[in-house]
C-alpha cells in the first residue's frame, strides 16, 4: 500500500509535551470498586500500551478517561484541562476519540453512515481518500450493513470512523481481539502508520507480541492499579516480570 | 357502490391519524424506550391549541398547523426534562404508568374546564366544499387531511431513515453511550426527539379538530386502537408505523361495510393474530 498520502500529511504532534496525565483515578461500577488510584502519564505523539490480566481494569481505564463511567474520581488532565468530571461529549469535543472493545458498529447503519457517524470535532482529521488507502475494504462495501461486515472489516470500521473526527488523542480497547493473523498485522501497521502521522494513542491490549511492535512505553495493570512501567528499549530487560505479570 | 368509497375514505382519514400518532409513539419509542401512554392526551392539546389560537388570538388553521404542534412540543420537552428523563434504564412499566398518569391529569383538567361535549372547529374557507369525482362525492378537507398526513409522515421516514440527523437517532437508539462518546449530545437528542414525537401528536390534533370536534376525551378514544396499530406494526419500526396505520384505517373502514358489527374489534383482532404469528410485529426487528 502506498504510504505517500500520510507521508505528505503535516506532522500531528512532536513527541514530548504531556497529553495526558491521571492521577489518582478510581472508578465503580454500581457498588464495585474497580479501579484504586491509576497513576500515568501520555506524551504527545506515543503510542502507550496498557497491559494486564483480563479484569485488572484497562478497559475501565479508558472508560473513566473518557467519561462513560458513572462513578469516577481523581484527576484526569487532557492537554492540561481537568475532564474528570466533563461529559463524554464534551471530552470527544476535546478531541479524545474511543475506540471500544466490542467495535459499537450500528447494525441499523449502513458501513457509510457508520464511518460518517462521529462528528468532526476539529480540523485535522483524516479525509475519506486516506482513510480508503489505510482501510481499502471499506470503500467496496460502503452499502452493506454494518454488522453484515467481518470481524477484521468492522474493526477497521471502528477505527477508520474516529480518524475522520479530528481528534488527536485515541485510545483503543483490544483492537486485534479475535482476529485472524493478517487482519492483526494490518492494524498493526495502521498504528505505526497514524504514529509516524502525529496522533497519539493509548492502547489497551492483552495481545502482547502485538503490542511490542507499536508501542512506545507499557504500563501494567494489576487490581485497578498502575503496578509497573518501562519504555520500549527497557522491555528485553524486563521480560521475566512481565511474563509473571501477565501470567505467560 | 358510493357507500363503500364513502367507507374507504373514512377509513383513510382514520389511517391518517393512526399513522401520525402512531409514527410519533413508534419515534419516542425508539428513541427513549418509553411507551407513551400521554400521546392521545397531547393529541387532544393540538386541537384544543388550535381551538384557543382561533378563539382567542384570531390565529387561523394555517398557522395552528404551524404554530400547535411547536407549543405542544415545548410542552412535551418540559415533560421529558422534568420526568420521564428520570426513568431512563428502567423497566418499561414504569414509563407507562408515568404517562398514563400524565394523560389522566391532562385529560382531568381540560374535562374540568370544558366538559366532555365537543367544541366546534371550523374548516378552513379554502378546503371547504368537495369534489364529484364520478364515483363519489370527496370533501376537499378529508382529501386535504390524507394528502397532508401522508406527506407528513413520509418526510418524517426521510427525516430518520435519510438524514445525517437520523443516522444519529438511530444509533442512539441502539448504544446511546457510545454516540454520546463520538461527542453527540445525546440527552438534548433525547429531548428534541420526544418533542419531535409529540409534535406529530399536535399535528394530528389541529388536523381532526374540523372533523371530529375539540374534545377533552378525543384522544383516549383513539390512543388504544393506536397503540394496536403500533403493536401490528412493530415497536419502534418507522415505516412500519405508516404503512400500517394506513392499512388499519382502510381494514376498518371496509369492515364498516361489509360487516359493521365487527368493526370496532376488527384491528384488535388483527392484533392477537399478529403477535401470535409474529410478537415482534410486521415490521419490527427482535430485540
Amino acid at each position: 500500500m502506498p504510504d505517500t498520502a500520510i507521508a505528505e500529511a503535516p506532522a500531528r504532534a512532536a513527541t514530548g509535551g504531556n497529553i495526558l496525565q491521571v492521577r489518582n483515578l478510581e472508578a465503580w461500577y454500581g457498588e464495585s470498586h474497580i479501579l484504586h488510584g491509576i497513576n500515568f502519564d501520555v506524551n504527545a505523539g506515543e503510542v502507550v500500551t496498557l497491559l494486564g490480566r483480563n479484569g485488572a481494569g484497562k478497559t475501565t481505564t479508558l472508560k473513566s478517561i473518557m467519561g462513560i463511567i458513572g462513578k469516577r474520581t481523581g484527576s484526569v488532565k487532557f492537554n492540561n484541562q481537568e475532564i474528570i468530571r466533563a461529559t463524554s461529549d464534551k471530552i470527544a469535543r476535546m478531541g479524545v476519540a474511543f475506540c471500544p472493545e466490542e467495535r459499537g458498529i450500528f447494525s441499523s447503519l449502513d458501513v457509510r453512515e457508520n464511518l460518517m457517524l462521529p462528528p468532526v470535532v476539529r480540523e485535522g482529521g483524516l479525509p475519506l481518500d486516506q482513510i480508503f488507502e489505510l482501510f481499502p475494504n471499506l470503500k467496496e462495501r460502503l452499502n452493506s450493513q454494518g454488522t453484515k461486515l467481518s470481524g477484521g472489516e468492522q474493526q477497521m470500521l471502528a477505527i477508520a470512523r474516529i480518524l475522520r473526527t479530528g481528534a488527536s488523542f485515541l485510545m483503543l480497547d483490544e483492537p486485534t481481539e479475535g482476529l485472524a493473523p493478517v487482519i492483526i498485522q494490518q492494524i498493526g501497521h495502521t498504528i505505526a502508520r497514524l504514529k509516524k502521522e502525529g496522533f497519539t494513542i493509548l492502547l489497551v491490549e492483552q495481545n502482547f507480541r502485538f503490542a511490542s511492535t507499536v508501542a512506545d512505553r507499557y504500563y501494567v495493570v494489576e487490581h485497578g492499579k498502575i503496578i509497573d512501567g518501562f519504555s520500549n528499549s527497557e522491555l528485553a530487560a524486563n521480560m521475566d516480570k512481565l511474563h509473571t505479570y501477565l501470567g505467560v | 357502490m358510493q357507500a363503500l368509497y364513502a367507507q374507504l375514505l373514512v377509513g383513510l382519514i382514520n389511517g391518517s391519524f393512526y399513522a401520525l400518532l402512531s409514527l410519533g409513539l413508534a419515534v419516542i419509542f425508539g428513541m427513549l424506550n418509553i411507551i407513551n401512554f400521554a400521546h392521545g392526551a397531547l393529541y387532544m392539546m393540538g386541537a384544543f391549541v388550535a381551538y384557543f389560537l382561533l378563539n382567542l388570538g384570531g390565529i387561523n388553521y394555517w398557522w395552528a398547523l404551524l404554530l400547535a404542534p411547536i407549543i405542544v412540543g415545548i410542552f412535551g420537552m418540559i415533560l421529558e426534562r422534568t420526568m420521564l428523563q428520570w426513568l431512563t434504564g428502567l423497566d418499561h412499566l414504569y414509563g407507562l404508568l408515568l404517562t398514563f398518569g400524565i394523560a389522566l391529569i391532562v385529560q382531568g383538567v381540560f374535562q374540568n374546564y370544558f366538559g366532555s361535549s365537543g367544541l366546534p372547529y371550523a374548516i378552513p374557507e379554502q378546503l371547504r366544499g368537495g369534489m364529484n369525482l364520478g364515483f363519489m362525492f370527496l370533501p376537499i378537507y378529508r382529501g386535504w387531511v390524507v394528502v397532508f398526513s401522508l406527506a407528513v409522515c413520509l418526510a418524517t421516514w426521510f427525516l430518520i431513515e435519510k438524514t445525517q440527523l437520523g443516522a444519529y437517532l438511530r444509533a442512539a437508539t441502539e448504544n446511546p453511550t457510545l454516540v454520546r462518546a463520538f461527542g453527540i449530545n445525546v440527552p438534548r437528542m433525547i429531548t428534541l426527539t420526544y418533542g419531535l414525537g409529540v409534535g406529530l401528536a399536535a399535528l394530528a390534533g389541529v388536523l381532526s379538530a374540523p372533523i371530529n370536534q375539540v374534545r377533552p376525551l378525543m384522544g383516549a378514544d383513539l390512543i388504544i386502537v393506536v397503540f394496536a396499530v403500533v403493536v401490528i406494526g412493530g415497536m419502534g419500526s418507522i415505516m412500519g408505523s405508516i404503512i400500517t396505520g394506513f392499512a388499519l384505517g382502510v381494514i376498518e373502514g371496509l369492515t364498516k361495510y361489509f360487516y359493521p358489527e365487527a368493526s370496532n374489534t376488527v384491528v384488535f383482532v388483527l392484533m392477537v393474530l399478529v403477535l401470535l404469528v409474529k410478537p415482534t410485529g410486521l415490521t419490527g426487528r427482535a430485540a
